[in-house]
């Protein structure tokens, strides 16, 4: 049925510019959310860590991702996982992006912004609720974290739970590390980590 | 896809509107939208109609009566390079316009775009060949390429 004039006729016809793209995307964007149905906004920002994703519901941040996480793949689970009404749509994460750089530069200890936690729960979630209580530019084992939480044994347990922090950064797994001295392992790769804490470290 | 679709529907500056409309109402009915939909098919029926709205917008403005959407003089083209594809484009009666749009530029298959447009697939096929033989004689330059 398709002969090379539809071909080449449609070949022009499939061109949209970047620019085009942009605006309509934009526009889309800005009316989504004006009219509440962007459940999830995202975008990403440049870090010394790497490209970090950034996603927030109308509640607040949901999810924070390192590029080794795959970004494409985060954000095929938040759609899965909480709604397909997903838009690159800066705006709703300018205080978290602003926060988080204000933090990997040295000038903020603590967040204080709005955070989502539903995709987490139970024994991880309590992990979660406790993670703050280490202080800035300290560490806590995870068997302390396990007691704190409320189950000495759980000690792998809490350290799926740190691995499965939809938060890192912001809640701070990076400050759990094992019994003997060395780091362990980290969603965004120990490499992020040391640098964290090495952040911290610095006066 | 759904902005090529306005495109060739409603000429390049309309089509914009006609976009944002669609994928806002998309995102609003989304919740509803049954697992098992065919999401082009949803797409292009949701375009469907807020192109035609466009048309009845651009339809209303006595100026322009009884031309279908005219791509305003003073609007800067988006796209560019291809007046006479859009004039081509433009003289073809709505119905083969559509039946174009959805058949080649959205993939839909002819029993779709009947659901769509209402009437038949054959119909719906008669329309989209009989576009594509009008546009082969009134706008030659594709052949080329």
């Amino acid at each position: 049925m398709t002969s090379r004039f539809e071909d080449a006729l449609f070949a022009e016809l499939l061109e949209v510019d970047g620019a085009t793209r942009s605006r309509l995307h934009a526009r889309l964007a800005a009316e989504a959310e004006a009219a509440g149905v962007l459940d999830i906004a995202y975008r990403t920002i440049d870090s010394p860590l790497g490209l970090l994703l950034l996603a927030a519901t109308d509640h607040g941040l949901v999810r924070v991702a390192y590029a080794i996480q795959d970004h494409e793949r985060v954000l095929d689970e938040l759609a899965t996982k909480i709604s397909s009404r997903v838009l690159h749509a800066p705006a709703r994460l300018d205080l978290a992006a602003h926060e988080i750089d204000d933090y990997l530069s040295g000038r903020r200890t603590t967040f204080d912004l709005p955070l989502d936690f539903r995709l987490s729960s139970g024994f991880r979630r309590t992990v979660l609720d406790h993670l703050p209580d280490i202080g800035y530019g300290t560490t806590a084992s995870y068997a302390t974290v396990a007691l704190a939480a409320g189950n000495p044994k759980a000690v792998r347990a809490v350290g799926s739970a740190c691995a499965k922090n939809p938060l890192p950064i912001v809640v701070p797994c990076h400050r759990v590390v094992r019994s003997d001295g060395t780091i362990g392992q980290y969603a965004g790769g120990s490499e992020a980590k040391r640098t964290l804490l090495d952040l911290e470290a610095t006066p | 896809m759904v902005l090529r679709v306005c495109r060739a529907v409603l000429g390049p500056v309309a089509a914009d509107d006609a976009w944002s409309e669609t994928f806002l109402s998309a995102m609003k009915a989304y919740p509803g939208l049954r697992p098992d939909s065919n999401i082009e098919a949803w797409l292009v029926t949701i375009a469907h109609r807020k192109a035609l709205d466009q048309v009845r917008v651009t339809a209303r403005q006595p100026v322009l009566v009884p031309e279908l959407p005219e791509v305003p003089v003073t609007d800067p083209d988006p796209v560019g390079e291809q007046p006479e594809l859009w004039t081509a484009l433009k003289s073809l009666p709505l119905k083969q316009r559509q039946a174009v749009a959805y058949h080649y530029l959205a993939g839909l298959p002819y029993a779709e775009i009947a659901e769509v447009l209402g009437g038949t697939a054959v119909a719906a096929r008669k329309a989209a060949s009989e576009g594509i033989a009008t546009l082969r004689k009134t706008y030659p330059n594709g052949a080329e390429s």
